[in-house]
């Protein structure tokens, strides 16, 4: 093995001189593919993002007219297709709740979570020079690309895009006449089929390199708990996309060749959509959120300068969440119809599922219990997926509960929840990861002044965005209605619905910090007036929105009295917060894009073995051999609080570690 | 949070109520218990100069006993549930008080009640658009059909929800203990006119139900 590495680093140095083609584009090598999975996740994220933030608008401001020259956007004119005399339609607005989650999960979470931290990582971790099959690699990327295209066509084509939600239940989804969407729902579950492919890919390729490419000594259980997360979900993707890919291609079959499988008009049946639709999704669901957990594990050990608690309870973990989330999706059906005896099996299987999630974040707190904390932003973004991740999955237990689920099922109690779990736990374990690997990903830092600006304001601004969206289930609001001001019962729940569209409001402004960061960080954007111009957008938006959160305390939300006092005050607010983060810019941010030092959080695993910028094949002419566990940091009789896995254990330390 | 559930006004919402309850405690003091020990980690062993993490990989009997007790506090609760669940979903009455049918269909709720004669699909069956009306007290057997797309009935005031799937005949019963005027909207998301889908719910005294079945028919007989 160690004479093919041998050869492949030959032959990849003289790969590596490559044009720009080669080594930007369709490149081989996988910190490259990473890197583009990332960008790609991060455009569409934009997207995604500005889709929740106009339907949010018309949530909270359901009956007025979208005043479009006020919010200086007078160039959405009445002729603009999405917004026919200045307001969103019923068909637009079902169209961008399908296309927010459609996008977020597809084209976001996975191409960031799977595609890139997948790629980037795992060949560093387990010192490997590259994934076993670099081409499929490429052409992962590039399938995932081409179903980004193909689901952004549908946004122009006639009867615009998908609008039967991200779950596309059939027959609203399949038979056109019903939705009087057209090719819109056809290019969706294209698309989608694309996308189950390109993942199909990725899942073959990660197994294999974990399988079979792991250095000297890298043995099973000295994995860094990301690499076992990851492996798991490459086994589910492996398992669960084919089943999505095939259920579109009904979908298709249906919708183009008039065939039967999901209309009960021709004989069909649409509870076998659901079945296959959500026996694929649950499994989905832990590969959002696997990934997010082993990422998580990581950031949480280096920076508590502790062994991760329970290592092997962690994997063991891991190994039964992914073979129970086979067995768990009729929770999404207990009101579907289905046979109701199936309701008692399904929340068994459900609550069962929840142990190992308990079990990991009781390891996650023993790995804080007499650690040596340091807050530095990767741990910052860490501890919120712990703790948020805890209330995404006590609220799951509402649903779990097929009683309960019977009231709370289809509101928006269901959408605080996934959006604690999605949001909550696997954006902040994205946002991490990416301070955390930044340095070994892009050789520059990822400015933390700036970045702890930005995770606050993400913090707060999603704590007080999806919170409430609790309160409105319990209230009985439904998602994915149009016109909540449309039901009596709902009318005291109003001004939450323009305060959560506020609060997203202030989510977003927040997310530019982060942009300009990762921006000037990639590029290097070292020049003074580039610093400046961030330290003083990010402070403007600081202010800007602490004016308006002050305004709104003060007078109320709904129908606004500007009075001079709150002018007063909340004007004082913001010139304070004004100065205060813009002083703490000055003095805490460093020069943008400085270059990285080889091993910044002094943490033990491979990838800060090899040297930065990483050239192609990773390491050096000897791969690097383990002897060591991934988290052996302050081991007691050495000089350091940490030490590469490539250090030899002293005998005594070593016996400690059984 | 319990004071946003709206009023319940059904023998089964109490079920649903109870479960709720049962629920937010549960997770509740968990949340407050998991929290706290975070807070108090992060305060007491944050970096300090000179003091080294402690060195150890975990607890067996940590790890035996937070897998155990979480197990048994759900094995009880999912015991505890099954039997209002299948009260609420598995066995409809065989003997109702009040039989409807209610079509769900693109964007309107077609109740039918089936007339002095008691069997639907008769000539003294009368069709309403989104008008469900049922004495207080009494159990009442709806079966639902769809003709296009799948609804969802909710009525938020009971407590209950069932999905109708086009082609079958779903059973949905309940009792309503309160009168007065609820909603009944569709939950399930089933097209363009989806938001603002939604019946009324009249939940009459016995007299005035009475009533209303004479008027009714009364002018059902005029129409024609």
């Amino acid at each position: 093995m160690s004479e093919s590495n041998h050869t492949s680093s030959t032959h990849d140095d003289h790969h590596s001189h490559g044009g720009f083609w080669s080594t930007y584009i369709f490149s081989t090598d996988h910190k490259t593919i990473g890197k583009q999975f990332l960008w790609l996740g991060l455009i569409m994220m934009i997207v995604g993002g500005l889709l929740a933030l106009m339907f949010r608008w018309q949530l909270a401001w359901p009956v007025e007219k979208f005043d479009s020259a006020i919010w200086g956007l007078g160039w959405l004119s009445d002729e603009n297709p999405f917004l026919p005399e200045g307001k969103m339609g019923p068909d637009v607005y079902n169209m961008f709740v399908t296309m927010h989650a459609t996008i977020m999960v597809f084209l976001v979470v996975m191409p960031i979570l799977v595609g890139c931290f997948g790629n980037f990582l795992i060949p560093l971790m387990i010192g490997a020079r590259d994934m076993a099959f670099p081409w499929l690699n490429l052409l992962s990327f590039w399938a995932a690309v081409l179903g980004a295209i193909v689901m952004s066509c549908g946004f122009f084509v006639e009867g615009g895009h998908a609008s039967a939600g991200w779950t596309g239940y059939a027959p609203l989804s399949t038979v056109s006449d019903y939705s009087g969407v057209e090719w819109g729902q056809n290019l969706w579950a294209i698309s989608l089929f694309i996308l189950s492919l390109s993942s199909l890919m990725g899942s073959v390729n990660y197994i294999t390199t974990i399988i079979n490419m792991r250095t000297k000594g890298m043995n099973w259980f000295r994995m860094p708990l990301s690499v076992w997360a990851l492996f798991v979900t490459a086994i589910l993707g492996l398992l669960a996309l084919p089943i999505l890919g095939s259920a579109c291609a009904l979908m298709i079959f249906d919708r183009v060749f008039d065939t039967a499988f999901f209309n009960p008009a021709k004989g069909g049946e649409p509870l076998l959509w659901q079945h296959l639709f959500w026996y694929f999704g649950h499994p989905e669901v832990y590969i959002l959120i696997l990934p997010a957990m082993g990422m998580a594990s990581d950031i949480l050990s280096v920076f508590s300068r502790k062994p991760i608690f329970g290592y092997r309870a962690m994997v063991y973990a891991m190994s039964s969440i992914a073979f129970l989330s086979w067995i768990v999706w009729g929770h999404h059906m207990f009101q579907s119809g289905m046979n109701p005896a199936l309701g008692t099996a399904f929340m068994m299987t459900t609550l069962v599922i929840a142990i190992p999630s308990a079990i990991k974040t009781f390891n996650w707190l023993g790995t804080l219990w007499g650690g040596s904390i340091r807050f530095t932003l990767p741990m910052l973004h860490g501890l919120a997926f712990v703790i948020l991740f805890v209330v995404g999955g006590l609220s799951g237990i509402y649903m779990a509960s097929n009683v309960v689920d019977i009231y709370i099922h289809d509101t928006y109690f269901i959408v605080a929840h996934f959006h604690y779990v999605i949001f909550g736990g696997t954006i902040f374990a994205i946002f991490g990861g990416i301070a955390y690997w930044f340095p070994k990903m892009f050789g520059t830092y990822f400015d933390s002044a700036l970045g702890k600006v930005h995770f606050w304001l993400t913090f707060i601004f999603f704590n007080l965005a999806f919170f409430p969206m609790h309160i409105l289930g319990v209230g009985g609001h439904m998602r994915r209605i149009y016109d909540p001001t449309q039901y009596e019962y709902l009318a005291d729940l109003q001004p939450m619905n323009v305060f959560i569209t506020l609060a997203a409001a202030g989510m977003g402004l927040g997310q530019i910090p982060f942009a300009l960061n990762f921006f000037g960080s990639v590029f290097s954007l070292s020049g003074k007036v580039y610093k400046s111009f961030t330290q003083i957008l990010t402070s403007l938006i600081v202010a800007f929105i602490s004016y308006k959160s002050v305004a709104f305390l003060l007078e109320g939300i709904t129908k606004p009295v500007i009075t001079n006092t709150s002018r007063t005050v909340s004007g004082i607010v913001s010139i304070v917060l004004f100065i205060l983060v813009y002083r703490y810019l000055v003095s805490n941010m460093k020069t943008l894009g400085e270059p990285a030092v080889q091993n910044p959080w002094d943490a033990n695993t491979l990838e800060w073995v090899a040297p930065t910028p990483t050239p192609h094949g990773n390491f050096g002419p000897e791969l690097p051999v383990v002897f060591r566990n991934p988290y052996e940091y302050s081991v007691p009789g050495e000089n350091e609080d940490w030490a590469p896995q490539t250090t030899p254990l002293k005998p005594q330390a070593d016996g400690a570690s059984h | 949070m319990m004071s946003w559930l709206p009023e319940n006004i059904s023998l089964e919402g109490k079920e649903v109520d109870f479960f709720f309850y049962v629920s937010y405690y549960l997770t509740n003091i968990t949340f407050i218990i998991v929290a706290i020990t975070m807070a108090v980690f992060l305060i007491r062993y944050r970096q300090k100069p000179g003091k080294k993490a402690k060195y150890t990989h975990g607890n067996n009997t940590l790890e035996i006993v937070w897998t155990i007790v979480p197990t048994v506090i759900l094995l009880v609760f999912v015991l505890m549930t099954q039997a209002s669940w299948a009260r609420l979903k598995y066995t409809p009455p065989t003997n109702p008080d009040v039989r409807v049918e209610i079509i769900g269909k693109q964007f309107n709720w077609v109740i039918v009640y089936p007339g002095p004669d008691k069997k639907f699909g008769t000539s003294d069956d009368l069709k309403l658009d989104n008008q469900l009306n049922v004495p207080v007290n009494k159990q009442v057997l709806i079966t639902l059909k769809g003709e296009d797309v799948i609804h969802s009935l909710f009525i938020p005031a009971a407590r209950l929800k069932q999905d109708i799937l086009p082609g079958r005949k779903t059973p949905f019963w309940f009792t309503p203990i309160k009168t007065g005027k609820y909603e009944m909207p569709c939950a399930e998301l089933c097209g363009v006119g989806h938001s603002g889908m939604k019946g009324e719910l009249v939940v009459h005294t016995e007299k005035s139900y009475q009533e209303w079945l004479k008027t009714a028919w009364t002018k059902k007989e005029e129409k024609p």
